[in-house]
């Protein structure tokens, strides 16, 4: 077994009993995409819904909308098929509550919208998710069978 | 200036950072004095750090992603908007919410008494704050206005991203401007202090510092 560590604003694929681990997901949201046939998967730690229209972007994994095209072209790569694609998804919390809180600070919320629709532009099954509230989680993708381990703090864990 | 002109936190010189770094001291130090008030006994603070770290290391900043921290956040509106982050370690939150409320306390416990812990360490978060911002407010001569302040107790990667996440939408680098208090009695109790100011507001702050273009 091997345990690939992928890190906020990044990605990584895997394949058989590979298990792709992101820690601490406050904000941003973890997607795992998979093809349990072919047993590869791979896994985004996504910080931000969409590429600021007014800057380059030089990191694809730091936004959803990239983020993803990319982890779809590196599964595709190692040989997944696009038609049996599914996903499972985590985190968007929000963190803080403020008493004045606005809208800029509803990043979760907003990271779950853009994973949701992209994952519908490209006809991929959200097959679960654990996603919103207000605590911290930790995402452990096992790529054999597409299960996800959700670790948090406080709770005990839960399998996706 | 452009309104969306903002500094590459890659690019600041030496200079810079000096400034940053002194004004850090000041700030803390104020912090620091207004801290061992409320306690009533020594604290003593690190000399600040000022780091670039890529946003792929924020989350282990504090022992690792997964560790268990208490976050308090208070966002800082005004001219230069940003944030300002103090953390404690589980372990010295506990001791710090002890000897405000002269009482032991466990965080993890779902008694009442959490309410009164986590106003103890909001309000201490809000003192260090208020004695920083003014410090930046009179070197600066920037209004800067803090929120009533946020608490969470969880994973050290969950609350260090939010708070640097304004940071990661303009580049991938993060300025860390860090200062560590620490009290001096005989258990000890760390706990760091981040100012987080958009890159934006960094643009504003280095200008009124004198050391905008170098």
């Amino acid at each position: 077994m091997n345990k690939i560590r992928v890190k906020m604003a990044d990605l990584n694929v895997g394949q058989n009993d590979d298990v792709l681990i992101t820690s601490g997901l406050g904000s941003c949201v973890g997607v795992a995409i998979y093809d349990s046939k072919a047993q590869i998967g791979g896994l985004a730690h996504v910080m931000l819904p969409e590429v600021p229209s007014n800057r380059e972007n030089n990191n694809p994994a730091k936004y959803a909308d990239t983020a993803m095209e990319l982890l779809l072209k590196k599964i595709k790569n190692k040989g997944a098929s696009s038609r049996k694609l599914v996903a499972k998804i985590a985190g968007g919390a929000q963190m803080f509550s403020f008493d004045n809180s606005s809208s800029k600070m509803k990043i979760g919320a907003r990271n779950i919208e853009a994973v949701k629709r992209i994952l519908k532009e490209k006809q991929i099954r959200l097959l679960a998710e654990d996603v919103g509230k207000d605590y911290g989680r930790t995402m452990e993708f096992y790529v054999e069978d597409g299960r996800v381990l959700i670790k948090t703090v406080k709770g005990k864990d839960q399998v996706l | 200036m452009k309104k969306d002109e903002h500094t590459d936190v890659t690019e600041l010189s030496d200079l810079q950072l000096d400034a940053l770094k002194e004004v850090a001291n000041i700030g803390a130090g104020n912090a620091a004095t207004a801290f061992s008030q409320i306690l009533d006994q020594k604290i003593d603070m690190s000399v600040p750090e000022v780091n670039i770290l890529h946003l792929n290391e924020v989350p282990d900043l504090l022992g690792g992603a997964e560790s268990l921290i208490a976050g308090i956040l208070v966002e800082v509106a005004g001219d230069a908007p940003g944030k300002i982050l103090f953390a404690l370690e589980k372990e010295d939150a506990e001791r710090l919410s002890s000897i405000l409320l002269n009482e032991s306390l466990d965080l993890e416990s779902e008694d009442s008494n959490i309410e009164i812990q986590n106003s103890s360490l909001k309000e201490i978060g809000n003192i260090l704050t208020n004695s920083y911002l003014n410090t930046l407010s009179q070197m600066t001569g920037l209004s800067l206005l803090p929120s009533v302040p946020g608490l969470a107790l969880d994973m050290a990667g969950a609350i260090l991203e939010v708070a640097f996440l304004q940071q990661g939408h303009i580049g991938d680098y993060a300025l860390i401007v860090e200062t560590n208090f620490l009290d001096t009695g005989d258990e000890g109790i760390k706990g760091h202090f981040f100012f987080i100011p958009t890159p934006e507001s960094l643009t504003k702050i280095l200008a009124q510092l004198g050391v905008g273009r170098i």
